[in-house]
Order: structure tokens, then C-alpha cells, then sequence
């Protein structure tokens, strides 16, 4: 594999677990636009276990992800309170907040930046990322997925029938900034320098804008999301200084065209008929 | 408890929104295995009162007990796992999933717990609550309806699909808001069937419904309210020439 191609599917994988870590609270419908500002908790936390608490890279990235799910605990109380909007606008804010702090934060370069000596190797961003795919795959075959549908489909029928809702919530919140945790820890060791500015708003709202682009009807949904908004500006290359025209102009045709995402559950029901699956098979989830 | 007491009792229930009472004094009781129809003109605040059995509001007075004890102020989660069940006027099921899916969620409540919750069971084939959901349908004809998804079917097969997730966490009392509203005439004749499958298994049976003829069909005793309160209540055939009852309906000029 040559350089250019390693460098293009590393980029890929962290777009997969920022889309991952977008996708569990929106199956529920809450929309995260924070998940950057929960990268950066994972990337800073276990940037500096490594570099200043001697911790290995297999102990120092699961605690970032602690410490991003561990935040994402904390504020969900009154986060979570607020709806729609204000949910998004809210999350939005804390990105902000998280940034800020670590643009100040001597302790980690602050405004200059963060070295980090411990290495990434490829290898492990592609089986991280791979655990995390199977993680999320696994899930939608649980209930627990099924209920998060439930719930954003209609909150008082899935309490009405027992679900605790509220909990559920909190739960999927919780997994997505974990995920979005070791996706920002394995970043920093990875590129070897993290700063706050590549944890920015743009960062965030691209990943919501490719998760919605792939649809979060399915599991599959933010993978082919990930993969259209990480491919397809490669692939127009050719169009030089337009290419990002091109790309924008074709996300803009697949909203107007697929409001619901490019995946969506009837049409994998309908591909696993074509091959001759039961249409209850194991590829169609909510 | 005593099998002559009521299963549902709602006693002295009042409720106001801003400066509004839309429930006044209301006291009524459903007897175990009994069929009643909560009737009135529109605003009389029958699915007012469905929402505080169900707990979705609380009674600013009074109080609600279901089979001897006091739920008045029960988390409305809580209340399926007493047998207290429910559907919506329109139907409000998942139209992207498919009707197996919908069910799941009906199963919950004999189904939870962190195990039940992360149990990745679609992974095994034809697993027992899979089973379970298809031997659900088939008892009601629905069989199948399993795969399909919901969207795509009749508003007749989705109500009752609906009918079926609320009873599969083994409702002891179902509470129908309009179930025939929308229907036409055989579909109205396959939910009638539907309803009474429910009442030889024991369901007791609560329905607001304005169509007296699927009313006559199916309740064995209506209870009539108008502005919050109960203004009478008995067999349909007695209730209907009640002269209060008319005056509610037809306004005071006609009954005269």
C-alpha cells in the first residue's frame, strides 16, 4: 500500500469513529454537534497519560474514551434536558467550551500545541477502528438499538411501554462521546501533535453532516457516510480547485434527492431479498 | 384483592389546565372482564382521563387505583407492568420498521433487564422472541404481517398491529382511544372480532369512541361525560334516552 492510500484510509477510519460516536445518541434523536470538544477530552487525556504519567498506548486510549464518556455523564443531566435545537445548540456551546480550555491549558502546550511521543502505528488505527465497527454492528442487534428507535420515533409511546427512556438517552450519549474518546486518542498519538484547532465546530459539523448523508435508519448508514465524504473528495482530485464545489453541490443533490440518507432500512430489506435472505435477516436493523 | 373489586376506579379526579377544568369531580369504576365506553360530545374530556390512567397527567385531585392499589402517582413507565395498557387514536408505531420490530418493543416489559437489553438476538435465527411475536399475530389472523413493513400496510392491519404491541406485555386492562375512527365498515368488522378475541381472554376492555353502533356492538356499560363530569352511566340502550344525555348531545333546543 503506498503512502498516499495508507494516508487516505487512516483518514477514513477517524472519519468512521467520529460518524459512529454521532450516530448512537441520533438514533435516538438527539443530535450531538459537540463531538469534537468529546475527541479532544480522548485526544489530551491520553496524549498526556502517555507522555508525562509513562502509561502505554493499550491503557492511555480506553482512558480517553473513559474520560470523554465520563464528561458526557456528567453534562448530560442538563444537557439532555433540552430537545431538538436547543439540544444541538447546547452541545454545540460545550465544543466550544472544551476547545477554549485546552487553547489555555498550559499544563498541555496551551496555544502552541501538544507533542506526543508515543506512536500509532496504522495497524492500530485500522483495528481500533474495526472493534469499534463490530461494537456498534453488535449493538444493533440488541434491543438497545431497537429502543433508541423507539424512542426518537415517539417518546411517550416507548414510555407508555415501559422503556426507560431517560436512561436510554443518557446511555447512548454516553457510548457515542466514549467512541468519539478513543477515536481523539488514537488521533493524537497517531499524528504525534494534537492542538485545539483541529478539534474546531467544522470538525463536528462535518461529521454530523456525512452521518446524515449516509442515513441512521441502519448500522450501515454512517459507515457509507464516512466513506462517500472521505473517498469522493480523492476521487475528484482531477477537478483540482473545484473539487470541493463538485462535492458540496453533490451533497446538496442527495438531501434534495434521499432526505433520509443514502441507506435507509426498506432498501436493505429489498437488497436482502435480492439475494434470496429472509427479509428479517440480520442485515436490516433499525 | 377480592375479585368483585373494580380493577380500575377513578375517584374524585379533577384536573385544570391554566385557569381551565377539564376534568370536574369524576368518579367511575371498571369492573374486572368488563367491556366500558367512555362517551361524550368532543371536549368532554375523555382522553383527559385516559391520560391520567395512563399517567402521561397527574390529577390535581382525587385518585386513581388499579386493582386495589393507588397509582395516582405512579411514574406512567411503571404502569404496563401492572397490565395497564394503551393505544392511540392515530396509530403510532414505527412506519420504517417492520411489524416483527414494532412488536419487540411491546415484549419489553417481560423482556428487560441489562442481559435482555444486549442480547444480540437477531444474530440467532428464529429466536423465542421472534417466535413469540409471530405466535402473537397468528393467534389474530396477522400472521402474515410479520416481515412487512409498516408503512406500506392498510390503516386497518396497522391499528391492530398496534392493538397487539400493547397487549403482548399481557395487559390486564386496554384503554382504546377511537379504535374505530378511520375505518371502514370490514375493517371495522375484523377489529370487532379483534376486541372481542381480547374479552374472551379476559381483557377488560376501556373505550372513547363516537361510533354508538360500534359502541352498542361491543361495551357492556357507557359512562357519559360532558364538560369534565360524569352526567350518566349505564347500558347504552338505557343511557341513550337519558334526557340529560340528550341535551349534551343535541343541544338543549332539540331535546325539548
Amino acid at each position: 500500500m503506498s503512502g498516499y492510500q495508507t494516508g487516505v484510509l487512516i483518514i477514513l477510519c477517524f472519519n468512521i469513529m467520529a460518524a459512529y460516536a454521532v450516530y448512537l445518541p441520533l438514533v435516538a434523536g438527539q443530535l450531538n454537534l459537540g463531538i469534537a470538544g468529546f475527541m479532544a477530552i480522548g485526544a489530551y487525556t491520553a496524549a498526556y497519560l502517555t507522555n508525562e504519567m509513562g502509561w502505554s498506548l493499550v491503557s492511555a486510549i480506553p482512558a480517553g474514551g473513559l474520560a470523554a464518556g465520563g464528561l458526557a455523564l456528567l453534562v448530560a443531566v442538563p444537557i439532555l434536558r433540552t430537545h431538538g435545537i436547543y439540544l444541538a445548540l447546547a452541545t454545540f456551546a460545550l465544543g466550544q467550551v472544551i476547545s477554549a480550555v485546552f487553547l489555555n491549558l498550559e499544563v498541555v502546550g496551551a496555544a502552541a500545541g501538544y507533542p506526543v511521543s508515543t506512536y500509532a502505528s496504522p495497524l492500530a488505527v485500522f483495528s481500533v477502528t474495526a472493534a469499534i465497527v463490530l461494537f456498534v454492528v453488535g449493538l444493533s442487534q440488541t434491543r438497545f438499538t431497537l429502543y433508541l428507535t423507539a424512542i426518537k420515533n415517539d417518546r411517550l409511546v416507548a414510555d407508555l411501554l415501559g422503556l426507560k427512556v431517560w436512561g436510554l438517552q443518557v446511555a447512548a450519549f454516553t457510548l457515542g462521546a466514549a467512541i468519539a474518546g478513543i477515536g481523539g486518542g488514537l488521533y493524537a498519538h497517531h499524528f504525534s501533535f494534537i492542538e485545539a484547532q483541529h478539534f474546531s465546530v467544522q470538525l463536528s459539523i462535518y461529521t454530523v453532516l456525512y452521518v446524515l448523508l449516509g442515513g441512521t435508519q441502519t448500522v450501515w448508514g454512517p459507515l457509507v457516510g464516512a466513506l462517500f465524504f472521505s473517498l469522493v473528495p480523492e476521487l475528484l482530485r482531477a477537478g483540482e480547485a473545484w473539487r470541493y464545489v463538485i462535492f458540496a453541490a453533490l451533497i446538496v443533490a442527495f438531501m434534495a434527492v434521499r432526505p433520509q440518507g443514502l441507506v435507509t432500512s426498506t432498501a436493505l430489506r429489498g437488497i436482502g431479498r435480492l439475494f434470496g435472505r429472509k427479509p428479517a435477516a440480520p442485515g436490516a436493523q433499525p | 384483592m377480592s375479585a368483585k373489586a373494580p380493577l380500575l376506579a377513578l375517584d374524585n379526579v379533577s384536573k385544570s389546565f391554566g385557569g381551565l377544568r377539564v376534568i370536574r369531580e369524576l368518579s367511575f369504576s371498571v369492573a374486572r372482564g368488563q367491556t366500558v365506553g367512555l362517551i361524550g360530545p368532543n371536549g368532554a374530556g375523555k382522553t383527559t382521563a385516559f391520560n391520567m390512567v395512563s399517567g402521561v397527567f397527574r390529577p390535581d385531585d382525587g385518585t386513581v387505583s388499579f386493582d386495589g392499589r393507588d397509582i395516582t402517582n405512579m411514574a406512567s413507565r411503571r404502569r404496563i407492568g401492572l397490565g395497564i395498557a394503551r393505544s392511540f387514536q392515530n396509530v403510532r408505531l414505527m412506519q420504517h420498521l417492520t411489524v416483527w420490530e414494532n412488536l419487540l418493543v411491546g415484549q419489553h416489559v417481560r423482556a428487560s433487564g441489562l442481559l435482555n437489553l444486549l442480547t444480540p438476538f437477531r444474530l440467532i435465527p428464529n429466536h423465542r422472541w421472534r417466535r413469540e411475536v409471530v405466535a402473537a399475530l397468528d393467534e389474530m389472523g396477522l400472521g402474515g404481517y410479520a416481515d412487512a413493513t409498516v408503512s406500506e400496510l392498510p390503516y386497518g392491519i396497522r391499528k391492530r398491529i398496534d392493538l397487539v404491541r400493547a397487549t403482548l406485555a399481557g395487559a390486564s386492562l386496554l384503554m382504546l382511544d377511537e379504535p374505530a375512527a378511520g375505518l371502514n365498515p370490514v375493517e371495522t368488522q375484523a377489529l370487532t372480532a379483534h376486541l372481542e378475541a381480547l374479552k374472551a381472554r379476559g381483557i377488560t376492555l376501556l373505550i372513547v369512541e363516537h361510533d354508538m353502533h360500534f359502541v352498542d356492538k361491543i361495551c357492556d356499560h357507557v359512562v357519559v361525560l360532558n364538560f369534565g363530569s360524569k352526567i350518566a352511566e349505564g347500558p347504552l340502550s338505557v343511557v341513550q334516552h337519558d334526557a340529560v344525555v340528550r341535551t349534551a348531545y343535541l343541544g338543549a333546543e332539540q331535546a325539548a
